[in-house]
């Protein structure tokens, strides 16, 4: 299980800053809805492509991520085409494409924690309401890391309890993986403390 | 040096340590015994991640319940299983994630995750998901986020516990090479060649304390 796109390339796409590529995201996401034509869009498609071959993102896996939503688009396409106009079809899917393809290129490009910097960042206004910007990012960054770890761990009982006999006992499944996730956190915690991490550090620089 | 002063410990109605009460100056000390014996109980008051319910320990005269924040900065922790240890996604911003805490800056923080990547051969996963690594590699790269941080002192809770004879050989190794302070939880006796003290523990108490020629054969008596 893979989490995570992150592709490392010295490539002046990997090296813009991620607050910058996440904004662009936006601003984008509002862009592709305010042009009328979907002429106007092919080009901002070609300039996404462009942009993909520049930052040299691996073509096997940005098909295989395209792959579902392809399906998707086809039929959000034929959608529209039978019940409104081919135009408007071809103009839906030209905006999800360019979305698309922008997601995907931000993803591939940039590290999980400069992506968390970033939130952390947008985060810090919330302080005033007692939020707390380190903490949220230090969960989301557990959270990235964990995630296809318990998938592995859950694995592993599956084959245990599937070697008893048990592989269909929701409970022979779901307890083991509770108390290992439960012992996992406490050694975690401890982990985390013993490297200095401390939540109501003011924020720096980094 | 670090001093436990008449430490006893309890989880609950059960007592995990009784009364110990020692000094630790050598550069290699490994601590022995059966399982809840007390050892890794013990292992986790040196450098505060649990406070002695009675008693105290002191490291370079800092005290663990007042002074805790210090006493990490000079007391590194190897956990045995590395999954529990690694926190970020990728190899490279776990060894930074320490760095961070210390709030030091981006170019700091660079040049040293550098040096330690291609100190301990890891510069080519520098760039792998953690969950993608080999037990092995997994136990290099908590090691490695440890030491960047330059402890004068690094517990190992049986680091070599969940590893092949190759990845084990590379972390004794690394761990025979190291200038600081090492205390070594272990039950590999093998690897106790070398070290100056033993601490053999039992049921919560230091039952033994010598070198390795003395305490393992009182350590085997023990499990006879």
């Amino acid at each position: 299980m893979t989490l995570g796109l992150y592709v490392h390339r010295e490539t002046p796409i990997h090296r813009v800053p991620a607050a910058v590529k996440v904004l662009t995201l936006v601003a984008a996401g509002v862009g592709v809805f305010l042009v009328p034509n979907p002429l106007w869009l092919v080009p901002a498609l070609a300039a996404v492509v462009g942009l993909m071959v520049l930052a040299r993102v691996p073509l096997g896996e940005t098909l295989r991520q395209l792959r579902p939503v392809a399906v998707l688009i086809v039929v959000i396409f034929l959608v529209h085409g039978w019940f409104t106009s081919w135009t408007l079809g071809f103009l839906v899917v030209l905006r999800f494409a360019v979305l698309l393809l922008l997601a995907l290129l931000v993803t591939f490009t940039t590290r999980i924690s400069e992506m968390i910097e970033v939130l952390e960042r947008g985060f810090r206004p919330l302080a005033v309401f007692g939020v707390n910007p380190e903490k949220l990012s230090l969960m989301l960054s557990l959270t990235l890391r964990f995630i296809p770890l318990l998938f592995e761990k859950f694995q592993e009982i599956r084959e245990a309890q599937r070697a008893r006999g048990l592989d269909r006992n929701i409970l022979a499944l779901l307890m083991p993986l509770l108390i290992k996730t439960l012992k996992m956190a406490g050694d975690l915690t401890d982990a985390i403390d013993a490297r200095g991490y401390d939540p109501d550090r003011k924020p720096t620089d980094r | 040096m670090i001093e436990v002063s008449n430490v006893s410990h309890r989880f609950g109605e059960r007592v995990v340590l009784k009364d110990i009460d020692l000094t630790i100056t050598e550069r290699r000390v490994a601590i022995i015994g059966s399982n809840g014996s007390g050892k890794s109980t013990f292992v986790r008051l040196l450098n505060g991640l649990l406070l002695p319910e009675r008693g105290s320990v002191r490291v370079a005269g800092l005290d663990t319940r007042k002074d805790a924040k210090a006493v990490r900065r000079k007391v590194g922790f190897v956990f045995q299983d590395p999954d529990s240890q690694i926190v970020m996604p990728l190899v490279e911003e776990d060894i930074a994630f320490g760095l961070k805490n210390l709030r030091l800056d981006r170019q700091r923080i660079a040049r040293k995750v550098d040096a330690v990547l291609g100190r301990y051969g890891l510069e080519p996963l520098r760039h792998q998901a953690t969950h993608t690594l080999s037990g092995g590699e997994k136990q290099l790269l908590a090691l490695s986020s440890v030491l960047v941080l330059e402890p004068e002192i690094i517990v190992f809770d049986e680091p070599t516990t969940l590893l092949d004879l190759r990845n084990k050989r590379r972390i004794l190794t690394i761990l025979d090479e190291l200038p600081q302070t090492a205390i070594v939880v272990s039950h590999d006796l093998d690897m106790l060649d070398g070290f100056e003290r033993v601490l053999v523990f039992d049921d919560g108490r230091v039952v033994m304390d010598g070198p390795p020629t003395a305490a393992i054969p009182h350590y085997l008596g023990l499990m006879a």
